[in-house]
């Protein structure tokens, strides 16, 4: 029998819409409803990750004034704080909540291609959630290794949590890569076999180009964390010695003899920069549909952005050495690795310059998704450029273990694509609940978090720049630091707990506007792309009613010359598209 | 956005390549089933490349000297030392199920129900005596001595990263059984004859045992032979 793809077969009435509660909000199959449970879960998580930033942070603002943070507890905070918000939060809302929402929705498919295995990730995911929340519970508490994990301190007494703690961690770290795979393996798998007729791969809209790109780099990153992760749990469970060598402890010898910590850090950065970029890539694709949309202008070389994505995404794999330029290597590999890092700069400046010339001549509405998304713009370019410093092996070696390192990460991936997740809640809000959000305090949580991340992360390079060393419980009377590090520690301080108080305006916005916003109806920013063109909204359980939509054109016709409308949806076709006045000759 | 103009100057051949990937639908003309089973299969490769690029820098990172494969996997059969026997034969066995597969799936496409069963009970009947003969050269190796954390043949890394590597391909090739059984149940009593007749489940099976004999092939050379 011949095969045929989905978008040709007959549209057989294959609605078993669900009727009770659980199978409609709990155990749904539905992508829309999934989305939500992964994005409400990593809020939440996120939201634990961001206290525990504002904890540690009044330790390091104000050394000894507050008595419920000892160096223990310090250094899990830490710890937990960098897991939550790389993995638990960030990789789990782009890919899942987003990924889920928008793949869907943007390509005119009915659901993921497994729906059943796709709400096992998203279970999966909560379970891995609940573990890395039980282990501040265990005896020992969670893991104090810091969110690289290296062995041998890890898992040598000494670290806080390595009784149970870094068990867990690990084990939660296995069940989330159970759940990423079910769900990417779905998404892949959708973007690839499940788009609705005329909706080519140079036709998706970006948002989907970065998701796509960025959950095949968590299929092949995520293999080297599961096996790091297998292997430090048999060296402390089973007392292997894949990476403990032969130690002195307290004067005795351990039993560890002929282990490799290099090892492990070749793993773990084997992922962790992959990492970096299943953060960033859907950030890039999602803010590129925010600044086209709002700007009322297509996409500034929709080939290259999508080429980029993906130059982007196989040079991640060859750069992960430039965090381990101090761990000890042949200097041919550092001038590899340096070199690798560096080109990766091209095809990521391209991007922000064809972001930059999408604004130039837009008609530009600074709504509170336009904001985010120009914000992204500028902590993105601000931590791009201290990457290349971070870069370069001979600027890094004196700039390792710095709060310039700090300060660079926090901008380029925690900042901005933080900042497009907010842009990209905005947006698509009145997609998911058919109401608007409140304007006024969308724009006070913006300028309140951009500038509040500023005035937290320009003094963070500064103070690195004079040698302050990250992870320090305190420094005490240390002669190279002056007073002014001192006193910018604790307005730091002050801006890290203004920003975490500022997340509450969101929070209540997007509460109360569930029920008291504005009916937004179905296409509330004149948008082209297929999500907006839903027969409901919010969609309902099989998206686009009896038929599916049939796609005529890219995703990014705004202000097109001599057509009435300033947009053209992807269903229009040629022969439909209104004429009137020229758009090109307006601005 | 005309493709048309951008492909100027391309080989016809990568003309074709760049228009197949271009088209709308779908990028591959399989079952999402299929698809998505050779994506698993990537991802998969990666882990046990980690595994077995991880067990290559071990082995060259411990102090200890590592022990000879030959004498420690040998077998003395009649008085005399046969150095690999048991291996050669658990090897021979899951190629040998690779064969039975591929003839499942061909027999599967015929729509040969009954032959296309048998195939894949023969399948995986020879994939647990695999694990059962794994299961036997464990129980030697741990009676000599052995232990992941200690080796009496040398370095404690060889016992380490063997039942590592060796486990976790193990329990592939015990999943891939109880996957095989299953799809063979469902071919037996008509599952698919409901569903239109469609045998793809038994290629999707079959890419999962090729490559979890394609893996074995790459440990037993990098744990035998070198």
């Amino acid at each position: 029998m011949a095969y045929v793809s989905i978008a040709d077969r007959d549209h057989e009435a294959e609605h078993h819409d669900p009727d009770t509660f659980i199978t409609k909000y709990v155990w749904s199959q539905d992508h829309k409803v999934i989305a939500i449970q992964y994005g409400v879960i990593a809020i939440l998580i996120g939201l634990v990750g961001m206290l525990l930033s504002s904890a540690f942070r009044l330790q390091l603002g104000f050394p000894d004034v507050f008595s419920f943070i000892n160096p223990e507890n310090y250094y899990q905070f830490v710890t937990i704080h960098g897991m939550i918000m790389v993995i638990y939060l960030l990789t789990a809302l782009f890919l899942g909540g987003f990924g889920n929402y928008l793949i869907p929705l943007q390509l005119g498919a009915r659901d993921m291609v497994f729906p059943f295995m796709n709400m096992l990730s998203v279970w999966v995911y909560a379970l891995s959630v609940i573990i890395l929340v039980a282990s501040f519970f265990v005896p020992g508490g969670a893991t104090g290794a810091g969110w690289t994990l290296y062995p041998p301190h890890a898992i040598s007494p000494g670290t806080p949590g390595t009784d149970w703690g870094i068990v867990l961690m690990l084990l939660s770290l296995g069940v989330f890569i159970v759940a990423f795979t079910m769900g990417g393996l779905n998404y892949v798998t959708t973007v690839l076999q499940a788009r609705c007729k005329g909706m080519t791969l140079m036709r998706m809209p970006l948002s989907v180009w970065g998701i796509f790109m960025a959950t095949i780099l968590g299929l092949l990153a995520f293999p080297a964390l599961l096996v790091s992760a297998i292997m430090m749990l048999f060296d402390k469970l089973l007392g292997t010695s894949f990476f403990m060598p032969a130690m002195i402890q307290a004067g005795v010898a351990t039993d560890t003899v002929g282990g490799s910590p290099v090892l492990f850090q070749h793993l773990f950065w084997f992922f962790g920069h992959p990492e970096v970029y299943i953060v960033a890539l859907p950030a890039f694709g999602l803010v590129s549909d925010l600044l086209s949309t709002h700007a009322r202008k297509n996409i500034f070389g929709y080939r290259m952005m999508v080429w980029a994505i993906i130059a982007i995404g196989g040079l991640s794999f060859i750069v992960w050495a430039h965090h381990m330029y101090v761990s000890g290597m042949n200097p041919y590999f550092g001038f590899f690795f340096a070199t690798t890092t560096l080109i990766i700069a091209v095809p990521t400046a391209l991007k922000v310059y064809n972001w930059v010339l999408t604004l130039w001549q837009g008609n530009i509405h600074l709504r509170v998704p336009m904001l985010f998304a120009i914000g992204f713009i500028f902590t993105f370019t601000h931590g791009g450029l201290t990457g290349l410093f971070l870069g370069n092996v001979t600027i890094d070696l004196p700039l390792s273990d710095t709060y310039f390192v700090v300060a660079h990460f926090h901008m380029v991936m925690g900042v901005s694509p933080v900042l497009v997740v907010f842009g990209a809640i905005y947006h698509w809000y009145p997609k998911m609940t058919g109401r608007m959000y409140n304007e006024t305090l969308g724009k006070w949580h913006f300028w309140l978090t951009f500038l509040g991340t500023y005035s937290l992360y320009l003094p963070m390079h500064y103070i690195g720049f004079l040698g302050v060393p990250r992870r320090y419980f305190a420094m005490g009377n240390t002669d190279f630091m002056p007073d002014s590090a001192i006193t910018l520690n604790a307005s730091m301080t002050i801006s890290a707990l203004i920003i975490a108080a500022t997340q509450t305006l969101f929070i209540y916005n997007m509460i109360v506007s569930l029920k008291k916003g504005e009916k937004s109806g179905g296409n509330p920013w004149k948008s082209t792309s297929l999500e907006w063109q839903t027969p409901d909204t919010p969609p309902k359980h099989g998206n686009w009613g009896h038929s599916l939509p049939e796609v005529h054109r890219w995703a990014y016709d705004y202000s097109v010359p001599g057509q009435a409308e300033d947009f053209t949806p992807q269903t229009v076709p040629e022969s439909e598209v209104p004429v009137g006045r020229d758009h090109g000759t307006e601005h | 956005m005309s493709d048309a103009a951008t492909m100027d100057g391309l080989p016809d051949g990568a003309k074709g390549v760049v228009t197949d990937y271009s088209a709308d639908k779908q990028a591959f003309h399989v079952p999402w089933g299929k698809a998505m089973m050779w994506i698993f299969l990537l991802s998969d490769t990666f882990i046990f490349s980690c595994f077995l690029v991880g067990y290559m820098h071990v082995r060259m990172a411990a102090t200890d000297p590592w022990p000879n494969p030959s004498e420690v996997f040998g077998l003395s059969l009649f008085g005399t030392d046969v150095p690999l026997l048991l291996i050669a034969i658990m090897t021979f066995v899951l190629i040998t199920s690779s064969g039975t597969m591929a003839l499942a799936v061909n027999m599967g496409y015929r729509k040969n129900r009954k032959a296309t069963f048998w195939l894949m009970v023969v399948t995986a009947v020879l994939g647990a005596t695999f694990v059962g003969m794994q299961a036997f050269e464990w129980t030697k190796l741990i009676m000599e001595g052995v232990r992941p954390w200690q080796n009496p043949f040398g370095s404690a890394q060889f016992g380490s990263s063997f039942f590592m590597i060796t486990g976790f391909h193990g329990m592939h090739v015990t999943a891939g059984v109880i996957y095989l059984l299953v799809v063979a149940n469902r071919v037996r009593n008509g599952f698919y004859e409901k569903r239109g007749g469609n045998y793809e489940i038994v290629e999707i099976t079959g890419l999962y045992w090729h490559f979890v004999d394609l893996v074995w092939v790459f440990i037993f050379a990098f744990f035998y032979l070198w």
